[in-house]
């Protein structure tokens, strides 16, 4: 069966803006399938939000439609585009809910659009958790009691019968939002009504508690002629109870015999040929760890993370395939692309061992439940490849660049052993490093697996790697040892520490030792054929695989996990940068540990080493290709803080110099560049106790914004007014001292302006000027940037640009920069330079048509800007507004303040474009999940500063017809001004008060305004979280509001009654009155 | 102790000795399947062979009273990259390493396995020795296994039965894999193992529904004196040859073997059946194959093909009920996805029972 010649024309569905739960892995999916369907000579429509990914690049598809992926858009596209089918397994959750809502509102039907892939049928099968049970019965296949819930009496009936624990899944939600495992009455009271509200279908699954069987996964796949095959299975170390996104993961499986394996395989066949699965699908088990027993935990009937995952542990592509299979291909006619010598009908047989370990964003948020459970939390994750589970494991540990290298960690050293038990029982994020500290005080195995459920298989390995570590310490300068060491993956940062040497001098020791890693490939059969597929890792073996070729190479740095402030924008640039080196002769060679990405994909480099992004690993890979020079500027901050190691051991950096980059990042050389280049910025000095920031600041002249220069996370920067808040926030917000000092500024009440440019050191140009939404003071990754500026006149866009050049030039720039002014009173101020890739890069290079990041490459290269035929100054600015959103994840995070501030707190970012600001608002703001309703209730809760600002908003708001509430304070406020408003109780008062109204859904928005430190913050903190857990929009910035305002005055019309007739002695004729 | 592999060709790899420190010669092959070693263990087709495991930790749900293939342990050494001194499962009742130890086979832990893979890959399997002094190793005195007659070692002394079903199968021994007696006897059949080499009269009179030519070690041709009678039993009774039963029953018809430069050992074959076209995995464990050019037409026809290199992979017979398969559809290890290849000899076998009935 070949492909399909019966069409001709393909809409492909993304997955939108990067969530938790939905990350950088449909943006590899999503690409591969895309080139894979033009390969076939289709021709390709693709719809996707998200401006950050490669995968809207558009040169991906013939037409790429960046519109919102919502029913309205999707369906217009479909009406413009007139697809003969649509590719929807491949867009996650949200790819598979918008095809199901196509076909439910008769659209599939209305318009002749073949479905490609597995059936709707049978995904509908796989989701619904009732018709799921269903299906599992007929075949036999064992699922662990459960009912589905659809309200709470029939939750509380059913527990009564089955019995505590149970876990209570939502149906149809991303990553098990909603969700959690429930141990009493209480809890089940909260999850379950909080999991009804996030199904769509107000459905919940309760189910009785499998927690610590093992938890297995498969990959499979299946074509339309009933061939099926397994691609990878994997092993969770963490038990049945934490979700398998927040699980350390290990593949293939480590501790099943051959026969559970088959039971496994076998059960998972039988599913996805009962479903009829085409293309990929993941079925999750549940696998007793002392019988045969095992239950079927969940089948996902589409490519997901763990099919990113497999990918990149086998070397499989399995999004590639689906797509060629839902084409119509058979896998035996397919190749194996990685062998090339052998068909796709193949079960990879791996030669390594491959950890996953996922990515929290609790560093950001310090005051987040950081329990795990059944709901996802990571927002990214690493992998790493060893040839043993020591190795594999201890690489995975420092990609996560925690700044900790080893299983140690020492604030565990000050628990007490009860405190030690209570963190193994409960796993939160760090619990690899609590179980290190465990067997550092010579916990047993049995103990520790009794505490954590972990199976002593891995438990035994990770106590090894512990007390390796420790002997070692006893051995300085003992070659034999610290190639044990070295051989379990124990990181020369931590070597060092323990024999108390500079890394360096262990780098000189083993290199006189002869103790160096290898290179072994890739290669999806564990060596059996031959294969050149350029995917590498490394361990400490005897041959080497990997050999430097004659042509130039360039090494690029990726930028490891997905997480808040480094995203998937990051990996854009770096496929973008290997694709210039390769254009300009360079053999590409990337360095990077995200299984997420496409820049780990191995056909995108012509070499790809998957390994931890540490001064260590990046040295030894150097070693080995002696590459021309490194690029750093486009990795983020994780490639950024290499580049001094790298320098210091005589690695060529590419681009803005070091010195260069640290005349933009160090604060005093920074403003000492600035007065030389005679551009101001606001003033500032760093305060190194309380009397000398209260000095500073009358110095300066208030209002200030002061921040601690070392950031604890939470404690944030703030806005000062006067000298007694100054004194207030010094006592209770920061410890100021001679190693902590403070950072006070001078606070400019202003637009926030965003460039970014291209610099040879010469020439600068700038592709675009983008204006921020809301003011100065919220993280420019939290802003709403629009393309071109709305509200800056002619002269200061020309300043801006003028200022621009001048920094570019002045800091000898070469490559990226991107730069945070603010426009204060007629003047241009700048905040600070950004000497790299910033994350509006793919936004501006797709708007602008400029490819931002290749064009930077090439100077890197030695290529001027004159030659790549741009020149000093701005782009002639777009026609088409361009809005671009941030998407917060706050819904998976409980207990985080989702109020804007200096702290980036979102995960990802839509864009919406249209021929007027307020179109494109529109559609950024549905494409980011808002629900915009034409009338309804808007909920205002408004700190005093504000008050001024919200009326006018308040004031817009009764034009348009919404109804106003508010608590006393606003709302009296409100009715002097004439603004009819309904009163409402305090949190604290009885019921029913605010929180009610916002839990019962009569408010379609919350607008609450940050009070500091006066009132209770506790207050403002329960209004926005109820909120969120309730999906009700909350909006904590006067700005953002405005612009939903903006949005809602196009959508609707003033309903106003005609004016009084005038008395007519007031009546004034023209001319008749001088 | 430190320990090595000399290969025939030259190369040596080091690691550490444990098991037995014995010396052993052996033809060193590769396995690429992810889990089985306690199968690949006990396989009697591995008997005289130096089995080098691809994936690097071996043993880590140590060794159970199930996965037994045949009495003893078959290798006559293994090489690992890493192998458990415990066992993680609630089944075992041993440990890898203890159970290597029992056997009295040497193991060779702590080597490059990818680099030695990729060795046996370029040169073929070849003649090593395991010895902790490899540069007295002496090829001379290193038989190469092609040329041996080793089925004696690894075949039944006398007949043994199995079950009490209602066919009766007859199992001609040429180191027959427990689990594929295990299968007939769960599809109802009663088995009888005979000596490969049991006269053709001694067959006739324990009157079998069936035949069924194993799996066994070693070189299809050693057998060539039995073929006529092999032919003969195989005309008589429905037949299944499975792996050296395939590759034996194809030179009783006139057909060729030849030696593949390495051999398929692991649990990821991909078989096409030539005539449906569907393609399914297959645990496989050989180094001969059967020329597909020399098969005498009007006899046997390939009836499935392996889609990588296109090797003969299974046989019917145009006259006779006689199936052949290169694979192992009783798998263990490996996946069990081609056990419709019992049900189809039984099928044979109920035909032909019909027709006695109705005769």
């Amino acid at each position: 069966m070949p492909k399909r010649t019966d069409i001709k024309k393909i809409l492909v569905i993304g997955s939108g803006p990067i969530i938790i739960g939905q990350a950088a892995e449909f943006d590899y999916a999503g690409t591969q399938a895309c080139q894979a369907l033009k390969e076939e000579g289709y021709e390709v429509i693709l719809i996707n939000s998200n401006p950050a990914t490669i995968m809207t690049d558009t040169n991906m598809a013939d037409k790429v439609y960046t519109e919102p992926i919502t029913f309205e858009f999707v369906t217009r596209v479909i009406r413009k585009e007139r697809p003969d089918a649509i590719l929807p397994t491949l867009g996650g959750q949200t790819g598979l809910n918008m095809a199901m809502e196509l076909h439910r509102e008769g659209v599939l039907k209305g318009f002749n659009l073949l479905l490609l892939g597995t059936e709707l049928q049978a995904i509908e099968q796989a989701e619904d958790r009732d018709a799921f049970r269903t299906l599992m019965r007929t075949l036999n296949e064992p699922v662990p009691e459960s009912e589905i819930v659809t309200n709470m009496e029939e939750a509380k009936r059913f527990v009564e019968e089955i019995g505590y624990p149970v876990i209570v899944r939502p149906a149809y939600t991303l990553g098990g939002t909603g969700g959690g495992l429930v141990y009493n009455s209480e809890d089940l009271h909260e999850i379950v009504s909080s999991g009804l509200k996030y199904s769509p279908v107000t459905q919940c699954l309760i189910e009785k508690s499998i927690a610590g069987y093992k938890e297995i996964e498969y990959e499979v796949m299946r074509d339309a002629a009933g061939q099926k095959i397994v691609v990878c299975n994997m092993e969770n170390v963490d038990a049945v109870g934490i979700h398998t996104g927040d699980s350390i993961v290990t593949a293939p499986c480590q501790t099943l015999t051959d026969r559970e394996h088959q039971m496994l395989r076998r059960s998972a066949l039988k599913i996805i040929e009962a479903l009829e699965i085409e293309g990929g699908c993941n079925v999750q088990f549940a696998l007793s760890p002392d019988s045969f027993e095992y239950y079927i935990i969940e089948v996902n009937p589409r490519v997901s993370r763990s099919s990113a995952l497999a990918s990149k542990a086998t070397g499989y592509p399995i999004a590639k395939l689906a797509t060629k299979i839902a084409a119509g291909y058979r896998l035996d006619e397919l190749q194996n692309p990685i062998t090339g010598t052998t068909v796709a009908y193949c079960e990879p047989a791996l030669d390594y061992v491959v950890t996953k370990i996922p990515r929290w964003p609790f560093d950001k948020f310090e005051s987040a439940n950081r329990k795990l459970g059944t709901q996802m939390k990571a927002t990214g994750e690493v992998m790493a490849i060893g040839r043993s589970f020591e190795e594999s494991l201890m690489k995975g540990i420092r990609s996560l660049e925690l700044g900790k290298p080893h299983l140690y960690n020492n604030e565990y050293m000050e628990l007490s052993d009860e405190q030690l038990e209570m963190k193994l029982q409960k796993a939160e994020d760090e619990r690899i490093f609590v179980i290190g500290e465990a067997f550092r005080r010579a916990w047993s195995v049995r103990e520790v697996h009794e505490l954590t459920k972990i199976v002593p298989f891995f438990l035994e390995k990770i106590a090894r790697i512990v007390s390796i570590g420790e002997e070692l310490r006893d051995y300085p300068g003992d070659a034999e040892k610290l190639l044990c060491a070295k051989e379990l993956g124990i990181a020369d940062e931590t070597a060092a520490r323990l024999w108390e040497w500079t890394e360096l001098d262990l780098y000189h020791f083993r290199e006189k030792e002869g103790i160096k890693p290898v290179y072994k490939m890739v290669d999806t059969c564990a060596g059996e054929y031959e294969s050149d597929t350029p995917y590498y890792y490394s361990t400490y073996e005897r041959e080497n695989e990997s050999t430097r070729t004659e042509k130039p190479s360039v090494l690029v740095l990726g930028s490891g996990p997905i997480r808040i402030g480094q995203g998937v924008e990051f990996d854009y640039a770096t496929v973008h940068t290997v694709w210039a080196l390769q254009e300009e002769g360079y053999e590409a060679i990337i360095l990077n540990n995200n299984p997420e990405t496409v820049s780990t994909d191995f056909s995108i480099s012509d070499k790809l080493y998957f390994e931890p992004l540490t001064l260590e690993d990046v040295m030894h890979v150097i070693d080995i290709e002696q590459p021309e020079g490194v690029i750093v500027q486009f990795g983020g901050q994780t490639a950024i803080n290499l580049a001094e190691g790298l320098q210091e051991r005589g690695v060529n950096i590419l681009g803005t110099t070091l010195e260069d980059m640290d005349r933009a990042e160090n604060r005093d050389k920074f403003e000492q560049a600035l007065q030389n280049l005679g551009i101001p910025q606001p003033l500032g000095r760093t305060a190194y106790s309380p009397e000398e920031a209260l000095v500073i600041a009358a110095d300066i002249g208030y209002p200030v914004l002061v921040r601690p220069s070392y950031v604890l996370g939470g404690r944030a920067m703030e806005i000062v007014e006067h000298e007694e808040e100054l004194f207030l926030y010094m006592e209770r917000a920061v410890k100021v001292n001679e190693k902590h000092p403070v950072l006070i500024d001078r606070y400019l009440l202003g637009k926030e302006i965003e460039v970014d440019a291209i610099s040879d050191g010469e020439t600068v140009f700038v592709p675009g000027i983008m204006e921020h939404i809301e003011r100065a003071g919220v993280h420019s990754g939290d802003s709403i940037a629009v393309y071109p500026t709305q509200t800056v006149p002619e002269a200061l866009k020309q300043k801006l640009v003028e200022r621009t050049i001048a920094i570019g030039r002045g800091l000898q720039i070469k490559g990226l920069l991107n730069i945070q002014f603010v426009i204060h009173e007629e003047e241009v101020y700048v905040l600070e330079v950004n000497p790299r890739a910033s994350r509006t890069v793919p936004f501006l290079s797709k708007i602008t048509g400029v490819p931002i990041a290749s064009v930077a490459a090439k100077i890197m290269t030695g290529r001027s800007l004159l030659n790549q035929g741009y020149d000093n100054g701005l782009l002639q600015e777009k026609k088409e507004v361009s809005v671009k959103v941030p998407v917060f994840s706050f819904a998976k995070l409980r207990r985080v303040d989702i109020s804007l501030g200096p702290e980036m707190k979102s995960t990802g970012e839509v864009i919406g474009r249209d021929h007027s600001l307020e179109k494109a608002l529109y559609k950024g703001l549905v494409a980011s999940g808002m629900n915009i309703p034409k009338h309804g209730s808007v909920l205002f809760t408004i700190a005093d500063k504000d008050k001024k600002e919200a009326l006018a908003l308040a004031r817009r708001f009764h034009h348009i017809g919404y109804t106003l509430i508010a608590t006393e304070g606003t709302a009296s406020y409100l009715l002097q001004e004439d603004i009819p408003v309904t009163v409402v109780n305090k949190v604290a008062e009885s019921s029913p008060n605010l929180l009610d109204i916002i839990r019962e859904g009569q408010a379609q928005f919350v607008i609450n305004t940050l009070t500091k430190g006066k009132l209770p913050a506790r207050d403002g903190f329960r209004i926005r979280r109820e909120a969120v857990e309730n999906e009700v929009v909350c909006l904590t910035s006067i700005d953002t509001a405005d612009a939903l305002l903006k949005v809602l005055e196009m959508m609707t019309f003033r309903a106003e009654a005609m004016p009084q007739m005038e008395p007519s002695e007031k009546v004034s004729v023209n001319g008749g009155a001088s | 102790m430190k320990g090595y592999i000399k290969l025939e060709n030259g190369e040596v790899f080091e690691g550490n000795l444990t098991g037995s420190n014995q010396e052993v010669y052996g033809e060193v092959v590769f396995f690429t399947g992810m889990t089985g070693y306690q199968e690949v263990m006990t396989d009697p087709s591995f008997h005289g062979q130096i089995v080098v495991f691809t994936y690097p930790l071996i043993g880590n749900y140590g060794w159970n009273e199930t996965d037994i293939e045949s009495a003893t342990t078959q290798p006559a050494g293994l090489v690992i990259s890493e192998a458990a001194g415990e066992a993680f499962h609630y089944e075992a009742t041993q440990t890898f390493k203890e159970a290597a130890a029992d056997a009295g086979i040497p193991v060779l832990t702590g080597v490059d396995t990818r680099a030695l893979v990729k060795c046996i890959r370029e040169s073929g399997d070849m003649g090593a020795v395991i010895s902790a002094s490899p540069e007295k190793a002496a090829f001379a005195i290193y038989e190469p296994l092609g040329e041996k007659m080793i089925i004696p070692e690894v075949s039944v002394k006398k007949p043994e039965t199995i079950g009490d079903g209602d066919h009766h199968i007859v199992v001609i021994d040429f180191g027959y894999k427990r689990s594929m007696v295990k299968s007939l006897v769960r599809e109802g059949c009663k088995v009888t193992v005979v000596p490969f080499d049991t006269p053709a009269a001694d067959i006739e009179k324990l009157t079998p529904d069936g035949l069924l030519f194993s799996n066994g070690p070693g070189n299809p041709q050693q057998l060539q004196e039995l073929l006529p009678r092999y032919r003969k039993l195989a005309q008589m009774y429905p037949t299944l040859g499975i792996c050296m039963g395939h590759q034996v029953l194809a030179l009783a018809f006139g057909g060729k073997t030849e030696k593949l430069r390495f051999g398929h050992r692991g649990a990821n074959q991909p078989v096409q059946n030539t005539q449906s076209g569907k393609v399914f995995m297959t645990s496989q464990n050989h180094s001969y194959v059967v020329k597909e050019n020399s098969l005498p037409k009007g006899e046997l026809a390939v009836q499935y093909k392996n889609i990588n290199d296109g090797s003969v992979e299974g046989l019917s017979h145009l006259k006779y009920d006689i199936i052949t398969v290169q694979f192992h559809p009783e798998a263990h290890p490996g996946p069990a996805d081609s056990r419709e290849i019992f049900h189809q000899f039984l099928e044979y076998l109920k035909r032909k029972g019909r027709e006695k009935t109705y005769a």
